[in-house]
């Protein structure tokens, strides 16, 4: 399976009354084809923009995006319209990403006809009972409004929107966040049977580790608009080696009564990302900090096979294993 | 036997509106010792945050009224309480943290005159004591006193949440309802704020009543947990023995649905299928049977009992016992 989205250097700021905000902060990354990218991290440290970049619904400050060894950051309208066939995005809220006066069919046979795929009405209908078929939704609701459906289902609608002019790449923006347990599983289990079916690559964007960890082959953690570790999700989540990924796992509550588990417990909060100082942008509430750390931004590197940290202190970490 | 503070008993509580009315508590109850801390767990619309209000007096009326039950506090029925006895109940008896940070607090007030106005409402206190107090608090909970003058919008999500929960505790409460108080914050943030909660809890032997839909803020977090489904409790007991062996289908699903840190291969998550009923028209029988792996005829027609556990306490509402030799 080859790339089929690589993203270098990407910088996204923005212009704001004190300076930049960086929210995105020279990342790069590859995903092959079939697999998934879970991003995660606080709000606020840049994950959406990141995946707004990439299908160019903001316009990179710098760095370049490469669909299928296409550029993406270059292409002017007309090829960025044929390009946007093969990308998608599924939005956190089904109540605030469907518009409440179109009806099912509408919604979900917009993208087709606005790409022109099928000529015939005929084929139209097929292809939207097709895809509600496929995302688990009665084709008796074929001429129902969004707000007959309670949030799940109304996910599953965003998803046959999503799905319809066949995809290969989609940017999950928190796309079970606002669910349910019961209703989360549901749509996990969907996204995961539809990307196997369908060859489908996704950036998985989401605050949810435990959601992440389910269904990404590889998991990025970005704080402050940089990437600072990522590897497969295994060895995120068995051997995490910045110290703030560490943190970012303890702090989850488990769901073992009995686990004694040893907490860190990270002080302060996500400092400011407009004009960032110098240095290691997790400095200031890192335990480990050194005096480098608060005057050289350290480099994403491949410390282990496959395992990228962006730490000073890192080999000494990977020493105590 | 440690002292009963709160007893709800068989609470119903209704939502009339033009069409329909809405059970959104039927016949609910349970009770809380002092110094112990419940979790009260359910998906939207289970009635978990309908149960806080109801003890708290607060029900909107219209459209909510509370049509059955009693709910005693330190022995007395609050639900008969004048309106006079539930302002001097509030704040001093039981204090509420309401579910969204952003806008429990009023954003045209500095932190420290909203604290202040509380402390005065409730007792004597001269405008220099109650400042005093108030900074006091701030410090508690990590909010540098300097802040003080500070409007809401000035602070960060996770510090709005600590001021709320300073403002609950500034008449001493006996009783502390939370409802949601970390949902709304990142993981880090909620790990700070749910160590604060602890050891706040810990010093002054306050009772705590937690909502949430997060079995695990629970399982770090309570003595005893009860979860509720379309307006019922369906299963309570010690959080280890609920946890351990949950007794009842749904509590069950709920677990089955989480994905988990801990699993070392790609476990297919088990969902619940369908979706929690229409209140408006909630299923005969037992709530649950529409989405139930284990329905048999008698569930779609008759409420089940609540069975009991004799040796842990556990109870849980179905019609049989389907997971008494625990794990299989």
């Amino acid at each position: 399976m080859g790339t089929l989205l690589e993203v270098r250097n990407l910088k996204k700021y923005f212009d704001v009354p004190k300076g930049h905000l960086h929210a995105v902060d020279n990342v790069s990354f590859k995903i092959n084809e079939g697999e998934t990218l879970g991003i995660v991290g606080e709000s606020g440290c840049g994950k959406s923009t990141l995946g707004r970049v990439i299908l160019r619904l903001h316009e990179a400050t710098a760095g370049s995006v490469l669909f299928d060894g296409m550029n993406v950051t270059r292409m002017d309208k007309q090829e960025l319209r044929s390009i946007r066939k093969y990308m998608q995005i599924i939005f956190q809220d089904p109540y605030a990403s469907l518009n409440p006066r179109f009806t099912v069919a509408q919604i979900i046979e917009e993208p087709l006809r606005l790409h022109k795929i099928y000529p015939s009405e005929k084929q139209i209908r097929a292809r939207v009972e097709e895809l509600m078929d496929m995302v688990g939704l009665s084709t008796r609701m074929y001429n129902a409004y969004p707000h007959e459906f309670d949030g799940g289902r109304r996910q599953r609608i965003v998803v046959a929107r999503a799905l319809a002019i066949n995809p290969r790449f989609i940017v999950c923006d928190e796309p079970v966040s606002a669910l349910d347990v019961s209703i989360q599983a549901q749509i996990l289990n969907l996204m995961i049977d539809l990307q196997k079916e369908l060859n489908l690559t996704y950036i998985f964007i989401s605050h949810n580790l435990s959601v992440v960890k389910h269904i990404s082959t590889n998991v990025g953690v970005m704080y402050l608009g940089q990437l600072i570790e990522m590897a497969p999700k295994r060895a995120i989540y068995k051997n995490p080696l910045h110290p703030y990924t560490v943190a970012l796992l303890s702090a989850i509550p488990s769901l073992d009564p009995d686990a004694k588990r040893e907490q860190h417990i990270l002080k302060g909060e996500l400092t400011s990302p407009v004009n960032p100082k110098p240095g290691c942008r997790f400095s200031a509430r890192c335990s480990f900090a050194q005096e480098r750390c608060f005057s050289i931004n350290p480099a994403l590197e491949e410390v282990e096979p496959n395992h990228f940290v962006a730490c000073h202190r890192v080999s000494e970490f990977t020493g105590a294993e | 036997m440690a002292e009963k503070l709160l007893e709800v008993k068989n609470l119903c509580v209704n939502y009339a509106t033009e069409e329909s009315t809405v059970k959104a508590v039927s016949g609910t109850s349970f009770s809380l010792d002092k110094g112990e801390t419940m979790g009260l767990v359910g998906e939207t619309g289970a009635g978990k945050t309908t149960i806080a209000l109801s003890i708290m007096q607060l029900v909107p009326y219209p459209p909510g009224i509370i049509v059955g039950g009693e709910i005693y506090f330190k022995g007395k029925n609050i639900i008969e309480n004048t309106e006079k006895e539930n302002q001097k109940m509030r704040g001093d008896g039981i204090s509420m943290i309401f579910q969204d940070p952003m806008t429990a607090l009023n954003p045209t007030m500095q932190i420290g005159k909203q604290m202040v106005e509380v402390v005065r409402q409730h007792t004597k206190t001269s405008r220099k004591l109650a400042e005093e107090k108030c900074k006091a608090l701030l410090e508690t909970v990590g909010i540098r006193s300097d802040r003080f003058n500070d409007y809401p919008h000035q602070l960060s999500g996770g510090m709005k949440q600590r001021v709320i929960i300073a403002m609950s505790l500034l008449c001493s409460p006996e009783l502390l309802i939370a409802d949601e108080p970390t949902t709304a914050l990142d993981v880090t943030i909620q790990a700070q704020v749910l160590e604060l909660m602890r050891n706040l809890i810990g010093q002054s032997n306050m009772s705590m009543i937690l909502i949430t839909h997060d079995l695990g803020v629970v399982a770090e977090t309570c003595d005893t947990v009860c979860i509720m489904y379309a307006g019922e409790i369906v299963e309570s007991g010690k959080v280890r023995t609920v946890y351990k062996n949950p007794r009842h289908p749904y509590t069950r699903g709920l677990f089955e649905s989480i994905p988990r840190l801990d699993d070392d291969d790609d476990v297919r998550l088990t969902p619940i299928e369908g979706s929690i009923p229409n209140p408006a028209s909630l299923p005969s029988g037992c709530k649950f049977h529409t989405r139930c792996h284990y329905c048999k005829d008698i569930c779609k027609s008759e409420d089940p009992p609540e069975q009991v556990d004799a040796e842990t306490g556990q109870t849980f509402k179905c019609h049989f016992d389907l997971f008494a030799g625990g794990v299989e």
